[in-house]
């Protein structure tokens, strides 16, 4: 009779410790392959599961092997069927020499691909991103409040009126106090009305007289000790419990004038992509809102914002009160984290620049986490403008709200390659900024 | 009334299993085993496990516990990858060559399966690593559970202390000189008691006591740089040092200037790993093919006594004979020759002859043949040989015949191959040597081993490979392991390729040049 252990139920993922140390030591090359897929452009396909190609660099693991063309060999086959001693037979060509006649040739274990989750994929990534401004975002995070229960009170408001608790003390009172009961009356009443009910004499009505004053004295009795009073009633208490603050809402600002082409969209959408992308791992629920604008500005479904134009003029400072206004009705910044990502061609009005400086100093700034402005520039002018100040009116005039708040970042995306090194920028970790503010 | 009986007798029914039934059918192959076969055991302790716990245990090499490495991890996904997609099936069982015997039975098998495992795993190998001279010298089957424990525990407490990085570089160098860190020809040293290593201290001291600067102002022997004395220097500091040493691992642990002893500790857990794990290497043929002949034999037995059903048996020939398949040279499918075919074939082959033997036989097997003691033949054979003996000894003509074995000769400076020797008269016996050296686990891996090293001058550690048959080191991983070997020396190495016959130099790759 052998020892019988049932290990069914034991932990199952035992190698899990082993897969997280190959993750990490295939860090680099798994990062880069999937950096590539962002750049070929499958971004909107990034928030799942990933086949990716096993890393060879930093994991292989090396020992003295035989090298396959040198040497004098002896290979031992079963299944002659024609050959005879001094046969010569031609080898295969190409691979390894040897060939398929060859023991020991087993699948190369480099052309496969494995399956990284999509955590895994996240956080390979987001690697060394950061949420901007944290030290705004830990005070803000105490600014939401939720109500939680706590205990009863003898004041409050009549909707928070507990009315089990108030019942019991009503019923405890009631007893306390002798308050005669609907019962005990009513009996009164019916033997009141059977003896009148019966011919009347001297002794039924001395009776009568009687019932009738202890029927009055209940009755007053049963006035005087009210069935609830206000001393029984007990109200539910509620603490306000600081809550940290888990949505965000993203605002994506786009002029979408003649001016911006498939490509600028393009560009655009990509960048927008990614922040959402970034937004929904931080937070748990993430909200976007799209805005447009040509010379006014209206906000749009997902689907009429990337693909529909509309033709006018450019009107920044539009876009910019239409999502202060949405912000009023509906994303009060004591309960969320906002962030605002524009993207433009950097075109506006002459003198519009002036007020969307007004605007965002004055008012959206103080609401946002944060904003950034990404001018979506022509590839030719990215030489011209890669560094320098000077700019379109936009850029020039943002430069200066820019200067003013450490919240603010801008950036000029000439490429789809640029746009992750360019993303990375804006959201790395910034421990100088974190200081400064 | 008599189906009746025989139905009555069968030890189960049905596919689904239960631990009565699996008791039930231990018991009956067990007395079968010891009755039919003399097998000699250990305890067995069955677990059973899931898939994925399977594939858990495929990725630590096979074991029930090891030390966390990132290229177990690797494996893992590899073997799931290959598992998920259908490429490859997944074993029935694993047994572990230890006191008791831990056989794992998957959950997923039907009882015709487990049983059948149950002959394979359970009295096949446990019966083979009980008796066979290999295990029996070179491993502990009682402690190998506790050692790995102790490895994990060890490790995992490094990785804590030392952080992950330090403890990977170690591992990862160590795990590069796995092949060469066995000792092939001899035992492993016994440990040093604690009283031989107070002895060593003690004798130290001594010396460092009664030192006298005098002695070194003393002439030297007449002529010190006469090249024999120079010689003699050499052979002194090789003799101090027990050079040549083909155990790199175990130089390295003992040797090595800057290793701290905490990763002494762990190049000797991977040495020992690598030790517990070269019988295993040397004796695939027989090991499987003892398993394989057991389990054929026994199932047989019990479907003759009418313990299990047609359909078990059916279910249990299906899976015996996909174990046993090997296709020829030329087909798609060939991957090698398969050991469980070759070690079943042989030892039937042996069962015939010694019932009943040709006159071919008697020439070749005059000791065996027609003497029909099978059971004592096979018993000495599983206990005393290792694959290249037993192949050299009792691969017969007729064997070879029905397999159509043929030899061919690859030079790697040839156009061709040449066909060396085919299933005929002149051929038998080399086919038979060559097949026996190709399962020579010693002749296949690279011969490296540590010849010299000055350590009050340079430190360079000297290598040598013994170049056999002209077969050189691949360049790029011989690189590679040189640079994991100088992380575990600390100073420079270098590998001199040597031609084993005539002695000629053929080339010296140093980590100066890398």
């Amino acid at each position: 009779m052998p020892i019988f252990i049932d290990r069914r139920l034991n932990p199952k993922d035992k190698s899990l410790g082993n897969r997280q140390r190959f993750l990490r030591r295939a860090r680099e090359e798994l990062k880069r392959s999937i950096r590539d897929r962002v750049r070929a452009g499958s971004i909107a396909e990034l928030d799942r599961e990933h086949a990716v190609p096993i890393p060879r660099k930093g994991t292989s693991e090396p020992t003295f092997s035989d090298a396959k063309d040198s040497g004098r060999r002896q290979h031992i086959l079963p299944g002659n069927k024609t050959f005879n001693a001094g046969d010569l037979v031609p080898k295969p060509n190409g691979g390894g020499g040897a060939g398929a006649s060859a023991p020991g040739t087993t699948e190369s274990e480099d052309d496969f691909r494995f399956v990284l989750s999509r955590e895994e994929v996240l956080d390979l990534f987001f690697e060394d991103l950061e949420l901007p401004d944290l030290v705004k975002l830990s005070l803000k995070q105490i600014l939401s409040f939720k109500p939680k229960r706590a205990g009863f009170a003898a004041s409050g408001a009549p909707t928070n009126i507990n009315v089990g608790r108030t019942m019991r003390n009503s019923h405890g009172r009631r007893i306390a106090l002798r308050r005669p009961k609907r019962a005990e009356v009513e009996a009164l009443a019916a033997q009141i009305a059977e003896l009148e009910s019966k011919p009347p004499d001297a002794r039924t009505h001395e009776r009568i007289v009687a019932l009738r004053a202890e029927l009055d004295r209940l009755e007053r009795r049963r006035r005087r000790i009210a069935y609830v009073d206000p001393v029984d009633i007990r109200f539910n208490r509620f603490d306000p419990q600081p809550r940290p603050n888990a949505s965000a809402v993203m605002f994506c600002l786009m002029d979408v004038s003649g001016s911006m082409g498939e490509r600028e969209k393009d560009l655009a959408k990509r960048f927008f992509v990614l922040l959402h992308l970034f937004l929904t791992r931080r937070y748990e629920r993430t909200e976007i809102v799209f805005i447009r604008h040509t010379h006014e500005a209206k906000e749009v479904d997902e689907h009429t914002f990337f693909y529909h134009t509309q033709s006018g003029g450019t009107v920044v400072s539009t876009a910019l009160e239409e999502m202060h206004r949405i912000i009023e009705e509906r994303y009060p910044a004591s309960e969320w984290n906002i962030y605002a990502a524009q993207a433009s061609d950097g075109d506006n009005f002459a003198t519009d620049s002036e007020r969307c400086i007004e605007l965002l100093d004055r008012r959206l700034m103080r609401l946002c986490q944060y904003f950034a402005y990404v001018e979506i520039i022509d590839e030719r002018e990215s030489h011209i403008f890669g560094s320098t100040e000077n700019g379109t009116s936009l850029w020039r005039a943002y430069n200066a709200v820019d200067q003013k708040w450490p919240n603010f970042q801008m950036r000029r995306i000439a490429a789809p390659a640029d746009i992750y090194p360019v993303f990375r920028e804006l959201f790395a970790r910034q421990p100088d900024l974190r200081k400064s503010a | 009334m008599a189906s009746q009986a025989r139905k009555s007798a069968l030890l189960f029914s049905g596919s689904d299993w239960d631990f009565a039934k699996l008791s039930r059918v231990y018991d009956e192959i067990e007395a079968i085993g010891v009755e039919e076969l003399h097998l000699d055991i250990y305890p067995v302790q069955m677990e059973v496990i899931s898939s994925e716990q399977m594939l858990d245990a495929y990725s630590s090499v096979g074991m029930p516990l090891m030390y966390r490495h990132w290229s177990f991890g690797k494996h893992f996904i590899y073997d799931e990858l290959l598992y998920r997609k259908g490429a490859r099936g997944l074993a029935y069982e694993l047994v572990i060559n230890s006191n008791p015997c831990i056989v794992y039975l998957m959950e997923e098998n039907t009882m015709a399966l487990q049983a059948l495992v149950t002959a394979h795993a359970a009295l096949g190998h446990n019966h083979f690593f009980k008796n066979n001279h290999l295990f029996r010298q070179w491993t502990d089957a009682g402690g190998i559970l506790n050692y790995l424990d102790f490895a994990k525990s060890y490790i995992a407490r490094c990785e804590e202390r030392h952080g992950l990085a330090a403890v990977e570089a170690i591992l990862d160098a160590a795990h590069s000189l796995m092949e060469q860190g066995v000792f092939r020809y001899h035992r492993p040293p016994k440990l040093s008691s604690e009283q031989q290593r107070e002895g060593l201290r003690e004798r130290l001291e001594y010396e460092e006591r009664s030192f006298n600067d005098l002695w070194r102002t003393l002439p030297s022997s007449q002529g010190k740089n006469k090249p024999e004395a120079r010689d003699e220097v050499l052979a002194e500091r090789k003799k101090s040092l027990n050079l040549p040493e083909e155990n790199l691992l175990y130089f390295l642990e003992k040797n090595s200037l800057v290793l701290e002893p905490w990763q002494r500790e762990i190049v000797r857990i991977v040495r020992v790993v690598a030790q517990y794990f070269y019988p295993q290497r040397q004796t695939q043929v027989m090991n499987e093919g003892c398993a394989t002949f057991v389990h054929y034999t026994l199932m047989n037995t019990l479907f003759e006594r009418g313990r299990i059903s047609e359909g078990a048996m059916l279910e249990i020939l299906r899976n015996h004979s996909n174990v046993v398949f090997q296709p020829a040279y030329d087909d798609p499918r060939y991957s090698g020759i398969n050991p469980y075919a070759l070690g079943l074939d042989m030892m039937q082959d042996i069962q015939r002859i010694s019932t009943a033997p040709t006159a071919e036989d008697r020439d070749w097997f005059p000791d065996i043949a027609g003497r029909g003691d099978w059971r004592d033949t096979l018993l000495d054979a599983w206990a005393n040989h290792r694959d290249e003996s037993f192949i050299h000894q009792y691969l017969s003509p007729a064997l070879i015949r029905k397999w159509r074995l043929f030899v061919l000769a690859d030079g790697a400076d040839e156009p061709h191959y040449q066909v060396a020797s085919i299933h005929n008269e002149r051929g038998y016996r080399k086919i038979r040597s060559a097949l026996a050296h190709s399962y020579e686990i010693g002749a296949k891996r690279p011969d490296i081993e540590v010849v010299d090293v000055d350590l009050l001058g340079d430190r360079c550690l000297r290598l040598q490979h013994n170049v056999k048959n002209g077969i050189l080191l691949d360049g790029e991983s011989r690189d590679a392991t040189l640079r994991h070997i100088r992380r575990l020396w600390g100073y420079d190495v270098s590998l001199a390729a040597v031609d084993a016959e005539t002695g000629a130099m053929l080339s010296e790759r140093s980590t100066k040049d890398l």
